[in-house]
């Protein structure tokens, strides 16, 4: 039923879709990391679509290969019961991408999470500070090559010895 | 300075309706806070005695689940995904395992009878959390005896759960395949007549509860949300049907069996914290509806798929046979080999939709496992929910949320 989903996105943005699969009955799209917003407001507000539920933000290191990194966003639609993946690769080099925050404040936290654990910085999110780790944390930790048994430097606060 | 005089005994009004002119005070409410449910810090913008704003920090909790599952295998997640929400840890075993069962395209090849006890465990799962959840709650509230009363039904259902898992909280007890265990003989019948119990415990917290002007007055109108904002906010389970939207993901997508089992799904009106209450007093009516036709419908049959590519063989093959040796020996050492691919797979969790996002290289540990926390998105509006609110109503909100720190910070 979804499939439709897919062909609609196509239509509507032509190259700036990647590719698509429906591995699993997972509907995917990999769109191109600067038409995120585009993409994702387009899916939440056209009548025939309308994913209104933000289900979830996250993003996989696929180490080793080149566009590095790739944030991944699942939709819901409340209306219509279906669900839709949309995918952006995000190279090492300059890891940003914009923030959709505006779009579905559900995803503040998220895209926190993702710049706690990965280092991908979204434009124009309204707060992005770690989430989960304290700020004076190095690195982040579930890039593939954070090793698990990494230690850190203890913090000290200013005045102790 | 000019000072104004106030000749005592003679009262003016217009001073007295003057408000003292305030600043506004931060202060700290946790991480260590007898209403924190887990530790947790809230950073609170006070003016006077109402909340202006509320940063909420977290992470206290956190435990590296994404970063170990990578470094295990799928069978070895299953104690890491019972402590994610640790007051139904059932639920989540079933999440787990239906992601990978979708990653193996085993999904429907999954035996007939395990379907139904992993209804079962889940539904009881269900309960034990909505006991918690509005047990603590009222609690809070000032309401000691239904909080015993409940707490006491979920250590019945704990009991039921540690009889056919051999653990109280922790199971472990859902299998990739099916599950580990046949329920025990006349666990049934024990667990019928607990059902009842429980029915019983639920009315005499309701008596006290649900017509009590003290715990109505501090609940009602309080963390009011609409649906859209709630939608928005990315809300599910009971939070969500407070405020009027009918999702759950056992009606909308059904998945195992529940698509053979009458049920309603309660919504309230207002999509206040008095509804948030009512909604999870409701759903522990439906779930021992499902129980009750679970146990009734649950065929005879295998509780495991016989496929050694995914399932331990009996023990007798095991040390009798080469093949039964092999397939044992290279699941523990390697794990089940799940072809490469990605999927999503939800299902209707304690606190609403629990999402596991699988990433599969070919081998035996995921190469990338994320778990939506239902309570994540939900916890992270609370400063929407209790701004311009007392700093005695955080209580009830933060209670209604339900926030469990092991799932939401995994």
């Amino acid at each position: 039923m979804s499939a439709k989903t897919l062909e609609r996105l196509k239509e509507r943005f032509g190259d700036a879709v990647v590719g698509t699969h429906s591995q699993h009955g997972d509907d995917t799209a990999v769109v191109a990391r600067e038409r995120v917003r585009e993409v994702l407001s387009f899916l939440r507000d056209d009548p025939d679509l309308l994913y209104n539920f933000p289900s979830d933000l996250t993003c996989v290191d696929y180490y080793g290969r080149e566009p590095r990194f790739e944030v991944v966003y699942h939709l819901y639609s409340l209306a219509k019961k279906q669900r839709v993946r949309v995918k952006c690769r995000v190279p090492e080099e300059d890891p940003t991408i914009d923030s959709v925050v505006s779009l579905y404040p559900a995803f503040n936290w998220f895209e926190r999470e993702v710049w706690d654990m990965y280092g991908i910085k979204f434009n124009g999110h309204p707060d992005l500070r770690r989430l989960f780790m304290y700020e004076s944390f190095q690195g982040h930790a579930l890039r593939k090559d954070y090793p698990k048994d990494k230690r850190q430097p203890l913090v000290r606060r200013e005045g102790q010895s | 300075m000019e000072t104004r005089k106030i000749v005592l005994g003679q009262k003016n009004v217009a001073d007295l309706d003057e408000e003292l002119p305030t600043e506004p005070m931060k202060i700290n409410m946790g991480p260590s806070h007898p209403a924190m449910h887990g530790t947790i810090r809230m950073v609170l913008t006070l003016d006077g005695e109402r909340v202006r704003d509320a940063d909420i920090e977290m992470g206290y909790m956190h435990r590296c689940f994404e970063k170990e599952a990578e470094h295990a295998t799928f069978q070895q997640i299953f104690p890491y995904a019972d402590r994610l929400n640790y007051v139904s840890p059932m639920l989540n075993n079933v999440g787990w395992a239906m992601a990978v069962e979708k990653l193996l395209g085993i999904a429907k090849a999954i035996p007939e009878r395990a379907e139904y006890i992993r209804v079962i465990v889940g539904e009881m799962s269900r309960i034990s959390d909505h006991l918690t959840c509005v047990g603590a709650s009222a609690m809070e509230l000032g309401a000691f005896t239904p909080f015993l009363y409940l707490i006491k039904a979920r250590e019945w259902v704990w009991a039921l759960l540690e009889e056919i898992s051999g653990a109280r909280l922790t199971h472990s007890y859902v299998r990739i395949g099916g599950v580990v265990a046949d329920m025990p003989p006349g666990w049934a019948d024990k667990s019928l007549d607990t059902l009842k119990k429980i029915e019983q415990a639920l009315d005499d917290s309701e008596a006290l509860l649900t017509r009590n002007r003290i715990f109505r007055d501090r609940m009602e109108g309080v963390g009011v949300s609409s649906a859209e904002a709630a939608i928005a906010d990315g809300w599910s389970g009971p939070c969500l049907r407070s405020t009027g939207v009918a999702y759950d993901v056992r009606k909308d997508a059904p998945y195992s069996v529940y698509d053979r089992f009458e049920f309603d799904v309660p919504v309230g009106t207002r999509g206040d914290n008095y509804d948030r209450y009512l909604v999870r007093l409701y759903e522990i009516k439906q779930s021992i509806r499902i129980l009750r036709q679970a146990f009734a419908q649950a065929p005879a049959g295998e509780i495991l798929m016989p496929d050694y590519r995914v399932t331990l063989p009996p023990k007798k093959q095991v040390y009798n046979t080469i093949e039964g040796m092999i397939a044992h020996f290279k699941l523990i050492m390697d794990g089940i080999r799940v072809p490469a691919g990605e999927a999503y797979s939800y299902t209707e969790g304690g606190n609403g939709e629990l999402g596991f996002y699988v990433v599969s290289d070919g081998t035996g540990r995921p190469f990338r496992a994320h778990c939506r926390a239902p309570c994540y998105p939900i916890l992270q509006s609370i400063p929407r929910q209790i701004n311009g609110a007392l700093v005695s109503d955080i209580v009830p909100t933060f209670g209604m949320v339900n926030y469990i720190a092991g799932e939401c910070e995994r």
